[in-house]
Formats: structure tokens, C-alpha cells, sequence
């Protein structure tokens, strides 16, 4: 069976054994490697001009790595880098991520998962239809949305504030999570949700105790999916925070990087960009295989 | 009688009903009846408050002769089909290589997917960072000898696009990559034993058996992809700023800097108007493939 399906692939001509150092395994495995040195490059030269002084940086060579290697950049970029006139570092915006991410992930996926709960097991007249508003609604790009978005959170006197900020994260969420939660409740066996309701239990009732225990896969998947997506997050931060120092980490960064004023610290930018990067990067070393499922939901329709 | 049923219908489900609310509200409210609202006002004069005052297509053709404007769907459209065609023949290819029963599946894949985990901001920066001019690549191989090389996109209007390109395929294309190997794995084995037994090379099976079935699979990718690139506004604030000049404006920043920074909303409301039509065009053929064809088959 092994050896069929290895014939299969090298091609037609009968049984060759396969050599180790062939020179299809050669190329195949020589490729792999030179296009995953184009997907390492960045991150390592990251990392490695955020470990140098900027004496060492303004030599130029930012491939190589430090001849002398100093954390300074990193404790500078999370407690002292500026922007604007506020000069307590990147710590700020870290601590603003947290606080808009953990609400916003805890209410999208309580309501998504509501939401596909009712679409399989509660369905009534009309909800298929709002489903496929859902869905479709999840390809309008944000520009269409976000005027009468800052409209209404204004006329509900939480437009700038992290209350504010949170609706968004969950109402521009629930498509694809709540695409995730049908799909998975579609699998869970319908006799388990009649053989409740025969016992008597409620809407709530099989939720909690039936779903809920049945599906925590699922639900890791939606925590991975929604705190990569939260924290990464730039559009929203902007339009729907006020104050510049509730800013989520990601606009904080930007506007470090970016400013026009005073002389560019590389490695104080690169230490800042890399701390930014490093809640996602964790989540996904983490996750491995989880991450990929979350993302493989997004390409697969209901 | 007739009306307590009815009442009686109502009332059923009620607690699904009442749990939907967000849901309902979510797509009545927010994705058709702001999408809508946005519609509507793009035909008004409104400044600094939306105001129902018509004036009918006076803000397209402002739009349609402003330059920036132009530029911003020139660039949406030359980095849109480039992004489109190499993300999906790179992933494409990635997920050929990754199929052929490799060691560290697993390595490869964490390494070709990781950037899709970062957000556009590190990815802009990052790239911004490497594609420096005194002290990024072109200065690397400067020192290595060869003086004259020239490799700056970031600062030359002509190449801005492909500077953000690298990074944009950087993040994206180990997404493309997996979902392109899921398809690949949802082909029935007894396929390739079949091209096996008519003789038929591994490379030519792909192009001629596995492609065409994977067809469904290309068109879902493709319209994800194709959403993605016009949402594009990241990526581009963080590496370019739009710059140098306006070489890099894209038809979001236009949108939000109209809305948000030049007070002109009905400007920004046919702006993004344009927008929400382009995704149409991209959206209702699909629609209409996917959903259409299913009802005949």
C-alpha cells in the first residue's frame, strides 16, 4: 500500500526504489527550503536588529547577527518609546489590546455560538435568511459600514469608548464564527438534542448542558481565531477609539514607527513590531494545527 | 381562532427568537441597512454631518476627476490582479510540493503559515524595515561588491507596488498554501492510481485531472483572496503611508481619510460606495456559480 502510493507519486515507470538523494528529492526538498528561508527572513532580521545597538545597526549588515547583544531596544520600546507626548512605551498599548481583546473575543463567541446553535436546532421562519444576509454581508468591505456605525454608537453615547470598540469587534466577528459554530453544531447528532427535549429540557437548558460540553474543540478554535483577528486588528482601533491613549497596540506601533519626528531607532522599532507580533506568533506556536482548522473554516461555506 | 394561532406562532421557538436578536440585527441593521444608509447619502452634499440634502451624482463626478481617486483604483487594480494571480499559483505550487509525501510536513507548513498569523502592520513594518535603502537588502549587497545594485520600490513611485506586493504574498500566500492542500487531500486516491494506469505523468495528472477537479476550490479562493485585496489598508499605512507622493494610495485610505480627516462624508460615502460595487462584480458571478449551478445539479 506504502509502496503504491509512492510509485503514484514518482511517476509511471514501474518499481524504482526511491532513493534517499534522488535528484527529484533534491530538487523538491532544496525548493521547500530556499522558500522557507523567504518566510524566515523577516522574522529573523527582526529579531536580530532588535538585539543590536544602533551603532551596530547603522553599519548596515541586517542579516548578521549581533556581535554584541543587548535587550536595551526591547525594554525601551515596551517602557519608553513615544508617540505624541506620551513617553511610557509600548506597555500602554499592550494593556489597551488586552483590555479590547478579552471582551470582545468572550461576547463574539457567546453570541456566535448562540447563534449556530439556533440555526441548526431552533430554526424558525426566516432564520436562513438572515443567516445568508450573514454571510454575505461578511464580504462588504468596512468603508460601507463604518459611518453609520460611528452614527449609532454616537447616538448611544458609547462612539470612542472601549464599550464602543467591543460591539464592533462582535458584530464584525459573527459571520465567520458564527459560520464555524453552524457547522460544527451540524455534526453533533440531532437524536442527542430530541432525546432533551423529550426529557424536557429548554432552549437554554440543552445549550448549556448538551452543546456547550460538546463542543469545546470548536470553541478553541473560535479563541484562536478571534484573539489573532482582535489583536490584529488597525481599522477599528482607529475609527472607533477617540482618545489616543486608549489606542490598541497595533495603532500605538504604527504611530511609533512612523512618526516623522526625531532620529529612527531601528532596533527600538524592530523590538516594538516584534512585541506586537508576539501574542499571534505565541497563540499559533501554541495552537499548531487548531489555527489551521480556524482558518480552513473561513474556506469552507455553509 | 385563526389569529391565536398565529399568535401561537409567534411565540414559539420564542427564546431561539430572542438569542437571534443580535444576529438579526447584525445583518438587517448593520451589513444591509448601514450598506444601504452609506448608498443613500453618497447622493447628498453632507460636510461634517450626513444631511439628506440631494444633489444626485455630483459626488462620483468629483470622485471620478479627482487624481487621487484614479491612482488609488489604478493601484487597487494593478497590485489586485498581480496579488491575485501570484498568491494562487504560488499556493498552488506550495501545496503541490507540500502533497508529494514529504519528512517535516509539519515544519514546512508552520514555517510558510506564520505570517498569516501577524497582523499587516508587523508585516508592512517588517518589510519596510528589510526593503530600507541605506541599510536594508540593497545595502547588503552593496557591501558585497556589486555598487551599482538598485533595489529601493518604497522611494520609486514606478516600483512601490511590488515593494508592498513581497509583503503582501509574505503574509498571505501560506494561507492560500493550506487551503490548496486541503483540496489536494480531498482527491480520491484511486484517482492517481487510475492516471497511473493510463500512463499519464505526475506533473501532466495535475494539469490536466487535478486542476480542473479542484475547481471549486480555486473559485472560493479566489473570492476570499479577491475580498481580501479590496479591503487592502494595513498593510499599506504601515510600509508606505500611501507614499512616495500618492504612488500607493489605495481606495480605503481615500475613503477614510475623506470620512474621517477632510470632513467631506458624502465624498467618502461614493468612495466607498465604488467599493461595495467592485465587490459585487466580484461577488454575484460567484453567487451565482455556487448557488445557480447546485440547483440544476
Amino acid at each position: 500500500m506504502v509502496d503504491a502510493s509512492v510509485n503514484a507519486m514518482a511517476g509511471p515507470r514501474g518499481s524504482k526504489p526511491q532513493r534517499r538523494f534522488s535528484s527529484r528529492n533534491l530538487m523538491l526538498y532544496g525548493t521547500l527550503i530556499v522558500v522557507s528561508l523567504y518566510y524566515i527572513l523577516p522574522l529573523w532580521v527582526m529579531v536580530m536588529t532588535s538585539l543590536k545597538g544602533m551603532p551596530e545597526v547603522r553599519l548596515g549588515n541586517i542579516f548578521g547577527p549581533p556581535l554584541e547583544v543587548t535587550f536595551q531596544p526591547w525594554v525601551k520600546a515596551w517602557s519608553e518609546a513615544c508617540t505624541g507626548l506620551n513617553c511610557d512605551g509600548l506597555s500602554r498599548g499592550f494593556w489597551n489590546s488586552v483590555q479590547i481583546t478579552v471582551p470582545s473575543v468572550i461576547l463574539s463567541i457567546i453570541v456566535a455560538s448562540v447563534n449556530g446553535y439556533a440555526l441548526i436546532n431552533w430554526r424558525f421562519k426566516g432564520s436562513e435568511v438572515f443567516f445568508t444576509i450573514l454571510i454575505f454581508g461578511s464580504f462588504i468591505p468596512y468603508q460601507v459600514m463604518l459611518y453609520p456605525m460611528v452614527v449609532m454608537l454616537r447616538e448611544m453615547g458609547i462612539y470612542g469608548t472601549l464599550t464602543g470598540l467591543v460591539i464592533v469587534h462582535t458584530i464584525f466577528g459573527m459571520p465567520i464564527l458564527t459560520l464555524l459554530f453552524r457547522n460544527y453544531f451540524a455534526s453533533i447528532p440531532e437524536e442527542l438534542f430530541k432525546a432533551a427535549r423529550v426529557d424536557g429540557a429548554g432552549f437554554w437548558g440543552i445549550y448549556f448542558n448538551i452543546m456547550l460540553p460538546m463542543s469545546l474543540p470548536i470553541f478553541v478554535v473560535a479563541l484562536i481565531l478571534q484573539i489573532t483577528g482582535i489583536w490584529n486588528d488597525f481599522l477599528f482601533g482607529v475609527v472607533f477609539i477617540s482618545k489616543a491613549d486608549n489606542y490598541p497596540m497595533t495603532v500605538q506601533l504604527n504611530n511609533i514607527v512612523n512618526s516623522v519626528q526625531g532620529v529612527k531607532e531601528y532596533n527600538v522599532n524592530m523590538a516594538a513590531t516584534m512585541l506586537t507580533g508576539l501574542v499571534p506568533l505565541i497563540i499559533y506556536f501554541i495552537s499548531g494545527k487548531l489555527f489551521v482548522r480556524g482558518i480552513a473554516a473561513g474556506a469552507v461555506k455553509g | 381562532m385563526a389569529t391565536s394561532s398565529r399568535g401561537a406562532r409567534v411565540f414559539r421557538n420564542l427564546n431561539a427568537k430572542i438569542a437571534a436578536i443580535p444576529m438579526i440585527f447584525t445583518a438587517v441593521v448593520v451589513f444591509a441597512g448601514f450598506s444601504v444608509w452609506t448608498v443613500v447619502y453618497s447622493f447628498t452634499n453632507s460636510k461634517l454631518l450626513p444631511k439628506a440634502n440631494f444633489v444626485g451624482l455630483d459626488q462620483y463626478e468629483r470622485l471620478w476627476s479627482n487624481s487621487r481617486w484614479l491612482i488609488s483604483i489604478q493601484n487597487l487594480m494593478i497590485y489586485g490582479a498581480l496579488a491575485l494571480v501570484f498568491t494562487i499559483v504560488i499556493g498552488f505550487v506550495l501545496a503541490v510540493l507540500m502533497d508529494q509525501k514529504i519528512r517535516f510536513e509539519d515544519t514546512f507548513r508552520t514555517i510558510m503559515l506564520y505570517p498569516f498569523a501577524l497582523s499587516f502592520i508587523v508585516t508592512g513594518l517588517a518589510w519596510q524595515w528589510i526593503l530600507n535603502p541605506q541599510l536594508g537588502i540593497q545595502n547588503v549587497i552593496r557591501e558585497m561588491g556589486w555598487t551599482s545594485f538598485t533595489f529601493d520600490p518604497l522611494n520609486n513611485p514606478d516600483l512601490v507596488l511590488y515593494g508592498l506586493l513581497i509583503a503582501g504574498l509574505w503574509q498571505g500566500t501560506g494561507f492560500v498554501m493550506c487551503i490548496m492542500l486541503a483540496g489536494l487531500r480531498g482527491i480520491d486516491e484511486d484517482i492517481w492510481k487510475a492516471t497511473r494506469v493510463d500512463g499519464i505523468g505526475t506533473w501532466k495528472t495535475y494539469i490536466v485531472v487535478i486542476i480542473p477537479m479542484m475547481r471549486p476550490v480555486f473559485i472560493t479562493t479566489l473570492v476570499l483572496v479577491a475580498a481580501g485585496i479590496i479591503k487592502l489598508y494595513d498593510l499599506v499605512i504601515a510600509q508606505t503611508s500611501g507614499g512616495p507622493g500618492n504612488a500607493s494610495q489605495v481606495p480605503a485610505m481615500y475613503v477614510y481619510s475623506y470620512m474621517f480627516q477632510a470632513q467631506n462624508l458624502a465624498q467618502g460615502f461614493a468612495a466607498s460606495t465604488m467599493m461595495l460595487l467592485t465587490v459585487l462584480i466580484v461577488l454575484i458571478p460567484w453567487a451565482y456559480l455556487e448557488f445557480g449551478g447546485k440547483k440544476n445539479g
